[in-house]
């Protein structure tokens, strides 16, 4: 692909500082590039550091996290970018962030124009009431939330019209780049493929999309390509038709997450993730790894589309190969 | 047998959420529920859980007729079945560490002498490592948390298992691990099982056998 990046996160840390000196690197290292038209889910176990990142993107860390490297939308660095910036012309306007229970983000005692009015007052420069009734529905309608449901309240919608009045929300300040932490949580798999299959439709009207979930059925819906992170790393950046089907995945971990799946082998990766509070040296997976060897001792570079030492062969399409045999 | 006969429940008399639901879980069987979400799923795995009083109906375990449910039901029976919730956060007290969650059903079936030794067997069972068990829930994950919560259903060594969505905030590698830690408990104790949910891909590679909703209950 040769599309220029919105979104271009390089070397991105976040650590937070504890009581008592304790440190707890909570993103290490992550880089990655999302393009309009595009869509990068970022998959993983949870507590892995997936909410972390997008609160890093998003000036919405808590005053202990201490962030490294950039992030650049554009040509401003959101990690540097005063709370000002951040609150005035990136949330919501540069960044529509799609919420994980859209129950949470709506005031049950609102209707859902009032909300989207609300939001057109703060993020448009759209002025007078008509006007403001205008944008509101036309809101709704990229959304596909039903104008004829607009004067309920947030507890009358089902949950897969709260989602889109959510989407909707996200969508007012026709931000380039939309953000959705979890957006499928808790729904059942109809109502899953519908919120993908929308949030689908923005990307292809031209929006990026940076979609975090570890629902894998969902990601491979949707995403064009894959970042899977592993106690705070990015270990595998790919194609989502590689990944999703041949040559499958080639860091032993992502491996492990797929075949994982009930329609896969159903088996869990053994072991428990690492405490980021306390990671091993070197590669943070080989406890759990079966193709770890001495050389896991030092921390694997991320190199082409994954940070493992002894990644899975890309061609196992005919013969499980290993790279002795190749060579031989 | 676990049976639910014509059994109709709800939160209202007047509208229930389903009516005349017949449902037989044999033992050693496990039974997949599959309905579209607020269809009334958990409200029937909460009554075959003893935790709702139905309507109307009734629920048979092993040929005695419930006569009490939540705080009425009889303990010897409410003691048979162990239950997991979807969402594991609401259904662990924050105030306690993950090992006096473990051993709830322990100390208030008076076993408290022999908790920490089963505690520690169970954590070794649901995969939780020691650390983990001097934490409270909130400086967990979800998966950890849950992994907990199946502890405490397993605690009672429990004939039936009833699983209200029990993997559906979880990770595919934690919900494969889960399911596992279930199935290897049923080979060894020939529990029977009732899972809840809206996955058919999950539970028809989980389950002997799986019903929609509709053959089960009326609107
Ligand atoms: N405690 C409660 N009080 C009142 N209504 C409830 C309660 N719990 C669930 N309901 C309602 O019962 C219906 C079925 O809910 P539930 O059994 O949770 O379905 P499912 O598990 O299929 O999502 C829903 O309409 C829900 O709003
Ligand atoms: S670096 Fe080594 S331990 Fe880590 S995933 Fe690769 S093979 Fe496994
Ligand atoms: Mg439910």
């Amino acid at each position: 692909m040769t599309l220029v990046p919105l979104l271009s996160v390089r070397d991105l840390s976040v650590r937070f500082l504890l009581p008592g000196g304790r440190r707890v690197d909570v993103v290490s290292d992550a880089s990655f590039d999302v393009a309009p038209g595009e869509c990068l889910a970022l998959i993983g176990e949870s507590g892995c550091g997936k909410s972390v990142l997008a609160s890093a993107l998003l000036g919405l860390l808590p005053a202990n996290a201490r962030t490294a490297g950039h992030a650049h939308l554009g040509d401003l660095d959101l990690l540097t970018a005063d709370e000002r910036t951040l609150a005035r012309a990136v949330r919501g306007r540069r960044i529509g962030l799609v919420p994980q229970s859209p129950a949470a983000h709506l005031t049950p005692v609102r209707t859902i124009r009032s909300h989207i009015e609300e939001t057109v007052a703060r993020l448009t420069g759209v002025r007078g009431r008509a006007a403001r009734r205008k944008a509101a529905e036309q809101a709704s309608l990229r959304a596909e939330f039903p104008l004829g449901h607009l004067d309920r309240h947030p507890h009358e919608l089902s949950g897969g019209l709260a989602q889109r009045a959510a989407t909707a929300l996200a969508l007012v300040g026709d931000a380039p780049l939309l953000l959705a932490d979890e957006p499928t949580t808790g729904l059942d798999r109809d109502l899953v493929d519908r919120t993908v299959d929308e949030l689908r439709r923005h990307v292809d009207d031209g929006h990026a999309l940076l979609m975090i979930t570890h629902d894998l059925a969902a990601a491979e819906r949707i995403a064009d390509r894959v970042a899977v992170m592993y106690a705070g790393r990015i270990v595998e950046l790919a194609d989502a038709d590689a990944f999703f089907g041949s040559p499958g995945p080639r860091h032993p971990y992502s491996r492990g997450l797929l075949e994982a799946l009930p329609e896969r082998s159903f088996t869990p990766v053994p072991g428990l993730p690492p405490e980021l509070g306390n990671l091993p040296a070197g590669c943070a997976f080989a406890p759990r790894c079966d193709r770890a060897t001495d050389a896991c001792a030092a921390l694997p570079p991320f190199e082409n589309t994954v940070a493992c030492h002894h990644p899975v062969p890309a061609d196992t399409s005919h013969a499980i190969r290993t790279p002795e045999d190749t060579r031989a | 047998m676990l049976e639910l006969r014509a059994v109709t429940a709800g939160y209202d008399r007047r509208a229930p959420v389903f009516r005349d639901a017949h449902l037989t879980v044999a033992p050693g069987e496990a039974v997949g529920l599959l309905g579209p979400s607020g269809c009334g799923k958990s409200t029937l795995a909460r009554v075959a859980a003893l935790l709702h009083r139905p309507d109307a109906g009734e629920v048979v375990l092993d040929g005695m007729p419930v006569r009490g449910f939540r705080h009425r039901a009889p303990r010897e029976q409410r003691t048979t079945i162990g239950v997991v919730f979807q969402q594991p956060r609401l259904a662990a007290d924050p105030r306690l560490r993950l090992t006096d969650l473990i051993a709830e059903p322990l100390r208030a079936t008076g076993r408290r002498a022999s908790a920490a030794d089963r505690v520690a067997e169970l954590a070794d069972t649901v995969g939780l490592t020691p650390d983990l068990l001097g934490r409270r829930p909130h400086e967990v994950s979800d998966g950890q948390l849950q992994r907990a919560c199946l502890a405490r259903a397993l605690a009672l060594k429990p004939r039936w298992l009833v699983c209200d969505e029990m993997t559906a905030m979880l990770d595919a590698s934690t919900t494969a691990a889960l399911v596992r830690v279930v199935e290897d408990y049923r080979a060894s104790t020939g529990a029977g099982l009732l899972s809840v949910g809206h996955d058919r891909t999950l539970l028809t590679r989980w389950c002997d056998r799986t019903v929609p909703w509709e053959a089960v209950a009326a609107g």
